[in-house]
């Protein structure tokens, strides 16, 4: 017993080096979220290593990047987190003279509200919200939210376990704005998710876990981000989504630079290397959300254009809004509503 | 975020501190040759109010005060009325007119009354199935007893998140329990989505933390003790009822200690097994502190959650009759 | 008759214990990466495993950590437990609640307290203060498992060492640690066995850049578990079960 000890006490301590490179970039980005031979390549190109970290939502992601100053060059957060991390002072300004790609990105991405003069963030993956089914189960055309509350499908359907988005469609479905703070609006939302936790429809809340259970055929609907469906679809053919006439919401994942970042100048390159056409399609076909790089689109041509799931069609966009940034007293009446729907027994 | 730049008489707290620390571990060791072997304790002594006094402080600084540093009751007051600040929120935008649409929100009350209910089930469930295991692996005619108490252990040493991820593949409605049932002509049946799932994880993740405290005290008794009482006529009920099961008593509580605790604030499984269809405190401390980035309701949660375990705890002092609960407050 | 139906008792103790394992080491064979359908046996994920260096530091940072923690726990723990055993009756009690103080708070206040104190006294979140953690929750579970033995003990025996000549120190390293041995050895592998699994704690006490396993898998969790994972724990759990079954033998064989 004592020998064995001192053996794993040697291994403990004889730690792994870590190899100190010259240039760094430190990344913070979603789990997932990078076709991992890309970063290879970047650093096989610039000589720059690059540190890989994930966060698992953008809150925790806001959270580590305050306690955690100058540890991260390049976040990725979505659109509203751009906005509030604007309005925190959180953001560096990035130089574009550094990244000419940044010019590829598609106009319908262009001088967005969270960030109106370009000024802080370069698009990396967008995508919306809709409905995944089962066509085995589903043999109705899907085209409003209404079939989400359907007691057909009682015991059958996956909500997302998000505030925001399960909030949003529902207010959606209700024709209400989805960044709506007009209180009747809300409480209508409020009581029409209840409704539908009460009648037996919903089977879960859940947000990770969806994806593979809906590929296993776990449940007939669920709410789910565009890319989680692409992944499901390819897994499983029997799987469709659609986006309800009513709209959506669409969402963009941005890059920005922290303002305290320690190597801007590496982390412009990076953004400008995941913004070149190539490198741009490898991550797009790897994670399967939406390209907002027009040189990408191209290079992946009619499989990529022709696909409504990853490439939205215009006439649906324009019923589709991005959220805001709700400032955090008012957040207290989504959160508060939003409990007041888990806790329904 | 808070301003966490240290005074100066905070450096010097903290240098005093591990001078003191340093000195009281060679103190306690050189005392060794004397006789003051309660001395062993002050390392522990000041680690603990370091890292865990300390903390509490903390968190009680919290819990009284609100986003600017002013103390503060409004975050006791949201948990009894989850929706306190939704509605100010609502009466300032709608004055008058907003009375309609405010209410008292019961969440926070009801998600500690399920979770004590289930943490209480939880541990009679591990008593249950624990007691008869620790028993029977002490049996003296066991001889595997060691290798049995490894193997209680080794689950364990697998991450919790994957096995519990993995009772997940079991139950699920396309899982294997169902496929079984299904390939044997039985209809299926939903196992999942409920809070039956999630107590079963609980007790799949806690059962081993009853099993070793009963075992470890089992395993050192005399066990003359019973052989004597059966020769004084009792029969083997009766020596497990009047002999073994008393003596067993600081090991039960431990026990029951080991068990409660984590399974009041159990998170993740609830999300996992119950398809989040029910909360548990821990769940709700957490969204207070990552979603809602609520740290003063959050720490008001934990204080709350933390008294009422020290009051159950001290429920269950008195029911120790002979006063050495084997470590219990 | 009996004796058959305490073993089959502990042995559906133990399936119940080991099923879902024995789902995770199937799953970790399985060709595709969906949790749902089997595609087929493969040994990619081990493959894959080897390469993936993140997965690798994750299991260093778990393993390292587990055992440093258990090695100064158990040395603080089973002295505290001396110590407080020696105690009157006054300061004993106070012990025992400052003991139990961490076990009456949520892992997850545990942790974010933790958090506070280190972003107040500004040292910058790593190994170091995971590893500090990782102490502070084992102490009173080693303490916990001593402790019984130690009130167990015929108080007479230590006093008898003493009479019959032994020193103090020789009393306590040849009576009191041999005689509550198997609480040291119960705390210690159990102190060993919840830092190795520990999730919550970490994760607020760590910064992103030094992640342990589960603080990884628990990232992972939101765009599907990595199947390398199930091949980690898989590899993990042969691995251990071999090295205590041999241990255990051996301590078998001795006695």
């Amino acid at each position: 017993m004592k020998k064995m000890l001192s053996v794993l006490l040697l291994l403990v301590l004889l730690l792994p080096a870590s190899a100190l490179a010259d240039e760094v970039v430190n990344v913070f980005n979603w789990e997932d979220y990078i076709d991992e031979s890309v970063l290879e390549q970047f650093s096989e190109e610039t000589g720059i290593k690059v540190n890989y970290m994930n966060f698992t939502t953008v809150e925790d992601m806001i959270v580590q990047v305050e306690a955690n100053p100058g540890a991260f060059d390049v976040c990725f957060p979505s659109d509203y987190i751009i906005e509030r991390m604007i309005k925190k002072d959180m953001l560096a300004e990035i130089n574009f003279e550094n990244v000419p790609n940044a010019n590829q990105t598609i106009p319908y991405l262009l001088n967005p509200a969270y960030d109106p003069e370009n000024k802080y963030s370069v698009p990396y993956l967008w995508g919306t919200v809709g409905i995944l089914y089962n066509t085995t189960m589903v043999d109705e055309p899907v085209t409003s939210w209404s079939i989400m509350w359907d007691t057909k499908y009682a015991n059958n359907v996956f909500m997302l376990d998000s505030i925001r988005d399960s909030m949003g469609v529902t207010l959606k479905s209700l024709g209400y704005s989805m960044n709506t703070q007009d209180i009747p609006s809300i409480m209508a939302a409020k009581q029409k998710l209840i409704e539908q936790k009460q009648s037996g429809v919903v089977k879960a809340y859940q947000v990770d876990e969806t994806k593979d259970k809906m590929v296993a055929g776990e449940a007939a609907l669920a709410l789910v981000w565009s890319g989680d469906a692409q992944y499901a679809i390819d897994l499983n053919p029997d799987l469709a989504y659609a986006v309800p006439e009513e709209g959506t919401n669409v969402w963009v994942d941005g890059m920005v630079i922290p303002k305290d970042a320690k190597n801007k100048e590496n982390a412009e390159k990076l953004i400008n290397f995941l913004c070149r056409p190539d490198i741009a399609q490898k991550n797009c076909e790897y994670v399967r959300y939406a390209s907002p790089n027009a040189g990408a689109i191209d290079l992946m041509g009619e499989e990529y254009t022709s696909n409504p799931v990853q490439n939205a069609p215009e006439e649906l966009l324009s019923k589709c809004e991005f959220f805001n940034d709700i400032e955090p007293a008012f957040l207290s009446v989504y959160e508060a509503m939003w409990m007041e729907v888990k806790n329904t027994k | 975020m808070i301003d966490m730049s240290l005074p100066w008489w905070g450096w010097l707290l903290m240098g005093v501190g591990l001078v003191g620390f340093a000195a009281m571990l060679v103190v306690s060791v050189r005392r060794n040759q004397g006789i003051k072997r309660s001395l062993f304790a002050s390392p522990y002594t000041l680690w603990m109010i370091i890292f865990t006094v300390l903390p509490v402080i903390l968190i009680a600084y919290y819990a009284f005060t609100d986003a600017n540093g002013a103390f503060t009751l409004d975050n006791f007051r949201n948990f009894w009325d989850s929706n306190y600040e939704s509605n100010k929120v609502i009466l300032d935008a709608m004055g008058e007119a907003g009375a309609a649409y405010i209410s008292r929100g019961t969440v926070n009350v009801d998600t500690l009354v399920y979770s004590l209910w289930m943490a209480f089930k939880c541990t009679a469930i591990c008593l249950l199935l624990g007691y008869p295991a620790a028993l029977f692996m002490a049996d003296r005619n066991m001889k595997l007893g060691s290798t049995l108490v490894v193997l209680f252990i080794i689950p364990m040493w697998m991450n919790f998140l994957l096995r519990t991820i993995a009772w997940m593949s079991l139950l699920e409605d396309s899982g294997l329990i169902n496929a079984l049932l299904k390939a044997l002509g039985f209809e299926g049946v939903q196992l999942m989505y409920n809070s039956g799932a999630v107590l079963l994880g609980m007790v799949y993740n806690f059962l081993p933390f009853m099993v070793f405290p009963i075992y470890t005290v089992l395993n050192k008794m005399d066990f003359r003790l019973s052989e004597a009482a059966a020769d004084l006529g009792c029969n083997s009920w009766q020596t497990l009822y009047k002999v073994v099961m008393p003596l067993s008593i600081p090991g039960v509580i431990s026990g029951i200690t080991m068990v409660f605790m984590p399974s009041v604030t159990t998170f993740f499984i609830p999300r996992m097994l119950g398809g989040g269809n029910t909360m548990m405190f821990g769940d709700l401390i957490e969204a207070k502190f990552l979603v809602e980035g609520n740290w003063n309701v959050g720490s008001a949660l934990s204080l709350i959650m933390m008294l009422l375990i020290l009051i159950s705890l001290s429920i269950l002092r008195k029911a120790d009759p002979n006063g050495e609960g084997g470590g219990i407050a | 008759m009996i004796k058959f139906l305490k073993r089959f008792y502990l042995g559906v103790v133990l399936v119940f214990l080991y099923v879902p394992i024995g789902v995770l080491i199937v799953q970790s064979f399985n060709a595709g990466k969906s949790r749902a359908k089997w595609e087929g046996f493969s040994l990619r994920w081990y493959a894959e495993l080897v390469q993936d260096t993140r997965i690798m530091n994750a299991l260093y940072v778990t393993l390292s950590i587990a055992l440093l923690a258990m090695i100064f726990a158990t040395i603080l723990g089973t002295l505290a437990a001396i110590g407080i055993y020696s105690m009157k009756k006054r300061p004993q009690a106070l012990m025992m609640t400052l003991t139990n103080l961490p076990n009456t708070m949520p892992d997850i206040v545990t942790g974010i307290s933790l958090m506070l104190l280190f972003l107040f006294t500004k040292v910058e979140r790593g190994y170091l203060t995971m590893l500090l953690a990782h102490i502070t929750f084992d102490v009173p579970y080693v303490i916990l498992s001593v402790l019984p033995k130690l009130k167990q003990m015929n108080k007479h025996t230590y006093e008898a060492a003493l009479d019959l000549g032994a020193t103090p120190t020789y009393a306590l390293t040849h009576v009191l640690i041999p005689e509550c041995k198997q609480g040291i050895i119960t705390g210690a592998m159990l102190a060993f066995t919840l830092s190795l699994d520990d999730f919550t704690i970490s994760y607020f006490t760590t910064s992103p850049l030094v992640q342990n396993l589960s603080t990884l898998i628990y990232s992972a969790a939101r765009k599907g578990i990595q199947p390398s994972l199930n091949a980690l724990s898989a590899l993990m759990f042969i691995s251990l079960l071999v090295l205590l079954l041999i241990v255990n033998r051996r301590t078998a064989e001795n006695n």
